[in-house]
């Protein structure tokens, strides 16, 4: 059965004009404007329905505003997969790809696909949000970008193995999946070839990549101890006893937020740790050995410092992605910054 | 996570076991702990120990953010 596509497209390709069009609102067209109706043809069993076009200066500006219209049109259509450009380097285009592409899968929950030039800051941005494929660097590369976004929607209506980032051509999104290997060779196997050819100085791919780090300098320190608010945010899995929000043991996806105004300490019983990366028993015994609520409380009443955040934030750490762990500290961050927070202790495990 | 908590200007310190991992990871200010499984404790030790020491690293950890440092800085313990 054909399933059904909305495609986003800017002012330029989508026949409003140039820059001097780039602040022109959404308008959604049911008849296929430019090259919607090329994305349309390489695709057998996917029907492009709809084109939204949208003008790069008011989304990026005025983003609240251009979300809430689009999305609020999309509520009334069907559809089973949303594309955006290709949006090549244009950087404005590709942040509105992307910013339209994350708020649609946050709402609907679709596959979400795009294409920009490595180039473009977009990329940065919402790779972990979208399928963001490798695109070209300008306008030639139209049918070349669509093709490989085509190829891809289609694998996914067919129920097609979805392969690595790599091998699709989009840009990674931090997501693992375990996979047989398609050999069938084991990992003992697997490993010692890699250690072989790291001896001999020979090229190997490692299984579990770890994306290259950036340094951030470290933050000023607190000037007055005694007057500051500090929060305890971990990565322990010590949860409610109910584990309320369901945050999984291991390859978190999510972070949890729990009220200790009242609490002296993280009674047993009461807290326990869900962390599936080691023996909890221990840390179940005295939830305080992984969030120190007992010890923050008393160098509070001492006065060593000056409030105790009412809240303790956490998350499970083990098999969690850089990408997920980088947004729940984006998230928390912005939490701590609303709760007036001076300063973090953070105790992992 | 704590290097996006830092990168929003929060001063963090990260109190964990594997130093080394935490410093790859990028963190700025760290205290060491006990162990994985029991970071701030040890349920071998008397329960006045398991509490003095916990007591012991948090006030180091406390004491760190009110330092400045220049590069990843290790702040000793002693219990």
């Amino acid at each position: 059965m054909t399933k059904k596509a909305i495609h986003y497209i800017n002012q330029f390709f989508g026949q409003v004009g140039g820059e001097e069009a780039a602040d022109s609102k959404p308008i959604f067209h049911s008849e296929l404007v430019g090259c919607s109706n090329m994305l349309n043809q390489m695709m057998p069993d996917v029907e492009v329905t709809h084109t939204i076009v949208c003008g790069d200066n008011y989304v990026t500006n005025h983003t609240d505003v251009a979300l809430e219209e689009i999305l609020g049109w999309l509520e009334k259509q069907e559809f089973d997969l949303f594309f955006a450009g290709p949006a090549f380097m244009a950087g404005r285009y590709g942040v509105g790809c992307g910013l339209v592409c994350k708020a649609v899968k946050e709402r609907f929950d679709v596959p979400v696909i795009t294409s920009m030039n490595e180039e473009n800051p977009g990329v940065e941005q919402f790779k972990t949000e979208a399928y963001v494929f490798q695109g070209g660097r300008k306008a030639t590369f139209m049918k070349d970008d669509m093709e490989k976004m085509a190829a891809f929607a289609q694998k996914i209506v067919k129920g097609e193995d979805l392969k690595p980032a790599a091998e699709e051509g989009y840009f990674p999104r931090g997501v693992r999946f375990e996979i047989p290997h398609p050999e069938g060779t084991m990992a003992a196997d697997r490993v010692i070839d890699m250690l072989v050819k790291k001896l001999n100085g020979e090229k190997f791919l490692s299984e579990l990549v770890i994306p290259k780090m950036d340094k951030i300098p470290p933050a000023p320190a607190v000037k007055d101890l005694s007057k500051m608010k500090i929060a305890l945010v971990s990565s322990s899995g010590v949860v409610p006893v109910e584990n309320p929000d369901r945050i999984q043991s291991a390859s978190a996806t999510k972070w949890g937020k729990y009220d200790i105004s009242k609490l002296d300490k993280l009674p047993q019983g009461v807290f326990k740790t869900i962390h599936a990366g080691f023996d909890p028993a221990a840390m179940c015994a005295v939830p305080d050995r992984g969030i120190p609520v007992d010890a923050m409380r008393f160098w509070e009443k001492e006065g060593k410092f000056g409030k105790l955040h009412d809240y303790f934030y956490v998350t499970v750490g083990t098999g969690t992605t850089q990408a997920y762990a980088a947004k729940f500290g984006r998230e928390i961050a912005a939490d701590l910054k609303e709760a007036g927070v001076d300063a973090v202790v953070l105790t992992s495990t | 996570m704590g290097k996006e908590i830092e990168r929003a200007g929060f001063p963090v310190v990260v109190m964990c076991n594997l130093i080394d991992v935490a410093k790859t990871v990028g963190s700025n200010r760290m205290v060491q702990t006990v162990s994985v499984p029991y970071p701030l404790g040890d349920p071998d030790m008397s329960p006045e120990d398991d509490w003095a020491l916990r007591k012991h690293r948090v006030e180091v950890a406390l004491n760190s953010l009110a330092t400045e440092v220049d590069e990843p800085t290790v702040f000793p313990t002693k219990i």
